[in-house]
């Protein structure tokens, strides 16, 4: 098999993927899937290593998380009381993290099928990452959608118009202090018309169904 | 120099100088003037509402984008205030010719975070539903084909054998569209008495249905000239837009999801067969789909004889609670590669739903897919493309 960016070398072990970051790599975690944290600075550089040395040259998405956890809750609450106080202390995911927000991005190598999770940690206070639309060019359309649903800013982008969103929208969506409006006016039928299940809402138990 | 322009291929690169003639406007030799082309959000051949606004040197597309978001829900953010169990609703919405696709990677993500797995028999019958609703999506797609070229018949053949495809999956599941027959450790209900014996007729019928399509579309003339070698994607570039399902394959990449991941479905029980084409052009596109329809119909056939008895739900809490965790499942979905990643925090709901969804990379080619192609082709680069606009915009 034979491809025209350069030598591909058949990944056999997370431990090649890890040798081939070297020190970018702040931290991995494997289970299933294998994820890697990188530093940074050394976003861009890390993809590319990926891509061009190891091979993995599907590109499948590019997000980001918002590890604060919602203040407004899951929007459960009823509107005419006061809301309740809510923890939310940041606890990072899988690989570790010391930002409030990650983008994470999944490749895979299309021969060998192995895929990896990179995430990177991204400033609190300027969200700003390297855009990496020139060593994966599918990454050109998930940057705008996470510009604009998160905030965070790629450098070296050629475009980040809203993808989904009205041009004078404000706010970014999908962070978590962002409240879901709908929910905020009318709670959720749900909540206040279902009876409380057979043994109330602490039944847990194997219930066979 | 970025990597789209090291991998252009010489047909792009003349359309990429043509183009680039025209924006400083020394093509005086044609007197042709820049304008610009709108098409849709309206247009039979965007599935919904998908606008591609397109300039245009004389006959030939200068630039093009398209401009989604006619029909974003934004579910990624509904995800998160929902339980698990209702997030299914949502999903099925996603590709809504293929609904029941949908629910069962976000079905299998919440199962691996729970460490439940569905029994044999609710295995097996996810699949022949998964399978059926790659039937019902696809052969829609094989009609239309017809109509985005001027061919009006196929579409006709199209709609009346997959409404028996719909009929199959309404017997089974109680809805056409959106079954939400998916439960995590298991499926709502077992299939209905005689079920089995009429979708083995049907599946025959839908084999004819195959044959017929590739005589009337595959072996036209008209229909070859109008596809083949155009819209011609290489690997490289389609690897490093993240195209993926039949779209990649026709690119010369075996890569299967439903071969190639072990997942606890059923597809590695029977026999059948990964389709690729070598060219990558349009024709390659339709040609990858039609195969696998037909592939499709064997598996269900197969999977059919081979049924397993036994229960078809597992034993989960009724109060449904996803310890904490990520989880990524993807599966092969009619339109390509479709994956849910799932961040629980213990709770009733995820706490953040990343929907990888497959149009949304496929129809990210399209400004660089586009360029350099003349305008009746853009209709049939789209149409061979496949996207469903809720697919693109979630």
């Amino acid at each position: 098999m034979s491809s025209s960016t350069g030598t591909q070398l058949r990944i056999t072990s997370a431990e090649d993927v890890k040798n081939a970051l070297g020190d970018r790599l702040v931290e991995s975690f494997q289970k299933d899937d294998l994820w890697l944290r990188v530093r940074t600075d050394a976003w861009k550089s890390s993809m590319r290593t990926l891509r061009e040395t190891l091979g993995f040259q599907y590109f499948c998405f590019l997000s980001a998380i918002d590890w604060m956890p919602s203040p407004f809750g899951r929007g459960e609450d009823d509107p005419t009381e006061p809301a309740p106080e809510r923890d939310t202390t940041i606890r990072p995911g899988y690989a570790g993290g010391a930002t409030r927000m990650q983008v994470f991005a999944r490749v895979s190598h299309p021969i060998t099928h192995v895929s990896v999770f990179i995430k990177v940690d991204v400033p609190d206070y300027s969200p700003a990452l390297e855009s990496i639309h020139d060593v994966y060019a599918g990454a050109n359309w998930h940057e705008r959608e996470t510009h604009e649903m998160f905030g965070i800013t790629f450098t070296g982008h050629p475009d980040l118009r809203n993808m989904y969103l009205p041009i004078d929208f404000e706010g970014h969506p999908l962070r978590k202090d962002y409240p879901l409006l709908s929910r905020m006016i009318k709670p959720w039928p749900g909540i206040v018309d279902v009876e409380p299940l057979p043994g109330g809402a602490t039944d847990e138990g194997g219930d066979e169904s | 120099m970025s990597v789209t322009d090291r991998l252009l291929g010489d047909r792009q690169r003349l359309a990429y100088i043509a183009s680039q003639a025209a924006d400083s406007r020394l093509n005086v030799e044609l007197e042709t003037e820049g304008m610009t082309l709108n098409i849709g959000p309206q247009h039979p051949a965007t599935h919904g509402t998908l606008r591609i606004i397109a300039r245009l040197d004389g006959e030939q597309v200068v630039w093009a984008e398209p401009s989604c978001g006619y029909m974003h829900r934004g579910y990624e953010k509904l995800a998160e205030v929902r339980t698990y169990p209702q997030v299914t609703t949502l999903v099925n919405r996603i590709d809504w010719l293929g609904s029941f696709a949908n629910e069962v990677p976000f079905i299998l993500a919440a199962e691996k975070l729970m460490d439940v797995e569905a029994p044999a028999r609710a295995q097996h019958i996810r699949t022949i539903l998964f399978e059926l609703s790659r039937i019902a999506n696809v052969s829609l797609f094989l009609g239309d084909l017809g109509v985005q070229m001027g061919a009006i018949t196929p579409v006709f053949f199209a709609f009346r054998d997959r409404e028996y495809v719909l009929n199959l999956i309404e017997g089974a599941t109680g809805g056409r569209f959106h079954p939400n027959f998916d439960r995590i450790g298991g499926l709502k209900d077992d299939l209905p008495k005689g079920w089995i014996a009429e979708t083995k007729a049907v599946m025959k019928k839908l084999r004819t249905f195959c044959d017929q399509i590739e005589e009337l579309l595959f072996g036209n003339e008209i229909f070859q000239s109008r596809t083949r070698g155009i819209g011609v994607i290489p690997r490289d570039v389609a690897l490093s837009f993240g195209l993926s399902g039949a779209n990649l394959r026709a690119s010369g990449v075996d890569w299967d999801l439903r071969r190639d991941h072990p997942l606890p479905m059923a597809w590695n029980k029977a026999d059948w067969k990964v389709w690729t084409h070598p060219d990558g052009d349009s024709f390659a596109r339709c040609w990858v789909r039609l195969q696998e329809t037909r592939e499709a119909t064997k598996i269900v056939d197969q999977l059919l004889d081979t049924i397993p008895s036994g229960p078809i739900m597992a034993k989960v809490p009724k109060i449904i609670k996803v310890p904490e965790g990520e989880a990524w499942v993807s599966t092969e979905n009619p339109l390509g590669e479709m994956g849910y990643y799932v961040v629980s925090r213990g709770e009733l709901g995820p706490f953040r739903v990343k929907i990888r969804s497959a149009s949304f990379n496929n129809i990210s080619i399209t400004p660089w897919l586009l360029r350099g192609v003349y305008v009746p082709d853009i209709v049939t680069i789209l149409a061979s493309l496949y996207f469903i606009l809720g697919d693109i915009d979630r």
